[in-house]
């Protein structure tokens, strides 16, 4: 397994573009969550936002690059018919995977972490000068406070999740442009689907199965009771679906020529 | 070029044609675009059946929306004081006052909370109408809450008099005449000088209307931001009072005492009026109340309500786009195509006609039978459809079936630039499939998904748009309540902004680089 890995490790850190990208999480997800924070505010009478949720709102954008990462981490070695010769040498396709993925999630966690945690500072600076101080009703972000760093580590969590998925949808196609499709398809289109049917049974069921919405629970900390899903819980429907498309990705990648 | 080569237009057609064979052998791609097809048929019909609408009990069947002169569905809600009026004539009235009580969000759940105030829309007035049914042709000048004097007619239309309103201290005269068909509408301070508001010439008016006093109160609207994305609108009950005197009448009208009509009041299940209007006379006096109003109406399903696919579509169109040209590049084939036809323009010209119109193909049918269909079960389901002339729902379907034929041209165009799949892809759907989302989900506040909906390609949405927006009407217009703030072919003209220059660059990019 360490030879896998070793040799997963070096071709990651060596695609093409990856410093770019892990570049790309670190500064838009923190550059999104700023934008979102310049953006309101809070008067005197309070306001009703969830400010840890508004802190890390940049995690939306940030999970895109994060899944453009995982599917060209997979699509590039087909794309050069690297992936013959990676056969050949380790032949146990199963264990290749495992290796990809668990080096994958390592990148992830730790572009992840460092994403996450200069969003909650760039709140923690922010949000103050638009009106979200105590005396208004609204502490300042601080990851010492429970369900912030619930929130915070869940959104890690998260990122390492939406890898974990795209990898395996790219396993699955073989191809970037597919992959990158259904990947975008599942998390952004599937997650405004709840606003366009009217039953509210519907809407709560597609809600609670769509992977953005329900995984994004885990950075809620106000109104738990009105939310579909307790965080956790959400995280564990976006898990389900990784963990879905990697057995998928694994089986077809067992079944079918290189 | 020698006199003996193919002339230029054979020789375009010729590759239009290698490429439209390069398209239909591929199986995945013909395969990518009808499943982008499908899921704006199916996401839209399944959206269409998902939305049911009672109007009450079981058994109970919703009442028709009235239709205005101009085909459009409308509020004409109002009290109206009238006399039978034959050819030419007109009415002059002095407002004195205008008061009112608005319920506004309970303070304490369960009390009604009412305050006195008129909502900036309430409208009193004189006014000219064909007859007491709702959605008949009207003229009208009237006085507003917050708005000073217009003059309206067919529910569409408003002019602007002066502004200011109406007290004990500082009356307003108004003044609407008849000339055949044509109405115009006066105003003035003193009952002396008075000045011209607007004309109106309504089509088909009969020798007898009806005319007099009126007075509406449009209900007072509240918007707040639900928690899960998306908007909670409420609209709560408003009345308005106004106090009318010096009622002159000129014309053959109707003696004895005046009509009064409660026009398109709500009926309780138990028969009694819910919110009626009130009249009362003493001496020239005339005291009259009303609630509702005399306006298009904005409210309900439209038929682009059943396209709510489309940006699911587009994520299939993308993809098919970009692989169209990054698949050359990835076999080789690229540099069979150049030899083959050596000027590289007109080749990338070429590929991006034919999956620009195999698109356009391909959405047109979706939208067709999406919106044809999905527009029925809506109706079946009880929910009333805004009516659009069949103009604008042409317009809907052409324009929906080239959003997608741009989105493909400037994902064609971005993967011909950046020869990789990954990176056309991503981009495509970042500036034109996520602006869309973040902007009608209302994740975002109302003026920054206004400004994305203005400047990203996603303003290209607005095209179908079939409901538009009117000043003369308060409503929550914001891209989540499918208003756009571009007009229906400015926004795909913003689109087709990006698609061409990008269009250009790749061109410009495959002749200077090699292959």
């Amino acid at each position: 397994m360490r030879r896998h890995l070793s040799a997963e490790w070096t071709k990651l850190r060596t695609l093409p573009g990856i410093g770019w990208l892990l570049l790309a999480v670190v500064t838009l997800t923190p550059a999104a969550s700023a934008a979102a924070a310049a953006m309101v505010s809070c008067p005197p009478a309070g306001c009703a936002y969830d400010v840890p949720k508004l802190g890390l709102m940049g995690v939306q954008v940030g999970q895109a690059v994060v899944a453009v990462l995982a599917v060209l981490a997979v699509t590039g070695e087909y794309g050069t018919g690297l992936v013959r010769t990676t056969f050949t040498a380790m032949p146990r396709r199963v264990a290749v995977l495992t290796a990809k993925a668990a080096v994958l999630t390592g990148l992830t966690l730790s572009a992840g972490t460092a994403a996450v945690l200069t969003s909650v500072l760039a709140g923690r600076i922010i949000l103050p000068g638009n009106g979200f101080v105590p005396e208004h009703g609204q502490p300042l972000l601080s990851l010492a406070d429970g369900p912030t760093f619930r929130a915070a580590a869940g959104s890690v969590l998260y990122l390492a999740l939406i890898a974990l998925l795209s990898l395996g949808v790219a396993i699955a196609v073989r191809d970037s442009a597919i992959a990158m499709g259904i990947v975008f398809g599942l998390l952004y289109v599937l997650s405004a689907v709840p606003l366009m049917v009217s039953d509210p049974g519907w809407q709560k069921l597609l809600w609670q199965i769509s992977p953005m919405n329900a995984g994004l629970a885990v950075q809620a900390t106000a109104r738990l009771s009105d939310l579909p899903l307790s965080p956790w819980a959400g995280l564990a429907v976006l898990a389900a679906w990784a963990a879905a498309a990697l057995l998928c990705g694994g089986l077809l990648l067992r079944a079918r020529d290189a | 070029m020698s006199a003996g080569t193919a002339p230029r237009r054979g020789d375009f057609a010729r590759l239009l044609r290698a490429e439209w064979t390069k398209f239909r052998t591929v199986r995945g791609w013909v395969l990518g675009l009808a499943v982008a097809a499908l899921v704006i048929v199916t996401l839209g019909l399944l959206s269409a059946s998902g939305s049911h609408t009672s109007c009450g009990g079981p058994g109970d069947v919703c009442s028709a929306v009235p239709v205005g002169p101009g085909g459009e569905a409308v509020d004409d809600k109002f009290y109206f004081v009238h006399r039978s009026l034959t050819g030419d004539g007109g009415i002059t009235a002095r407002v004195s006052s205008m008061t009112g009580h608005i319920r506004k969000p309970d303070v304490t759940p369960g009390a009604r909370n009412v305050v006195d105030g008129v909502v900036p829309w309430a409208k009193a007035g004189v006014i000219v109408k064909d007859g007491t049914r709702q959605g008949s042709a009207y003229a009208a000048t009237m006085v507003t809450g917050g708005h000073g004097v217009r003059m309206q007619y067919d529910f569409t239309h408003d002019i602007a008099g002066l502004p200011g309103g109406v007290s004990n201290d500082s009356p307003r005269w108004l003044r609407l005449t008849r000339s055949g068909e044509e109405l115009t509408g006066y105003e003035s301070a003193d009952g002396r000088h008075w000045t011209t508001v607007g004309t109106a010439r309504l089509a088909g008016l009969p020798e007898t209307v009806q005319i007099g006093l009126f007075v509406a109160s449009p209900g007072d609207l509240t918007v707040r931001q639900a928690d899960f994305g998306g908007s909670i609108q409420q609209v709560r009950f408003a009345e308005a009072t106004a106090v009318f005197d010096q009622v002159a009448l000129e014309g053959r009208t109707s003696g004895g005492a005046w009509e009064r009509d409660d026009i398109g009041v709500t009926v309780s299940p138990d028969g009694s009026l819910h919110h009626p209007g009130g009249f009362a006379q003493s001496g020239d006096t005339y005291t009259v109340t009303g609630v509702g109003d005399i306006a298009p109406l904005g409210e309900g399903q439209r038929i682009e309500s059943t396209l709510s696919g489309l940006p699911a579509g587009l994520l299939g169109v993308i993809v098919v786009a970009v692989m169209f040209v990054t698949a050359e590049y990835r076999r080789g084939l690229i540099r069979t195509s150049l030899l083959a036809g050596p000027r590289r323009g007109r080749v990338l010209a070429a590929k991006a006609a034919v999956i620009g119109t195999v698109t356009f193909v391909a959405a047109a049918a979706a939208a067709g039978i999406t919106v044809a269909v999905g527009t029925r079960i809506l109706r079946s389901n009880g929910n009333p459809v805004l009516p659009v002339s069949t103009l604008t729902e042409l317009r809907v379907i052409a324009g929906v079936a080239a959003l997608p034929a741009v989105a493909a041209v400037l994902a064609f165009a971005l993967g011909a630039l950046f020869r990789n799949s990954a990176a056309a892809v991503t981009v495509a759907v970042a500036v034109i499939v996520v602006p869309h989302v973040l902007a009608t989900t209302s994740v975002l506040p109302i003026g920054a998904a206004q400004w994305l909906l203005r400047l990203t390609p996603a303003a290209g949405f607005a095209v179908q748009q079939s409901i538009p927006e009117y000043p003369h009407v308060l409503a929550h217009y914001a891209p989540s309540a499918g208003y756009y703030p571009l007009a229906p072919w400015a926004g795909l003209a913003v689109f087709c902004a990006y698609a061409a220059p990008a269009l250009g660059l790749a061109v410009v990019r495959i002749r200077r680089r090699d292959a």
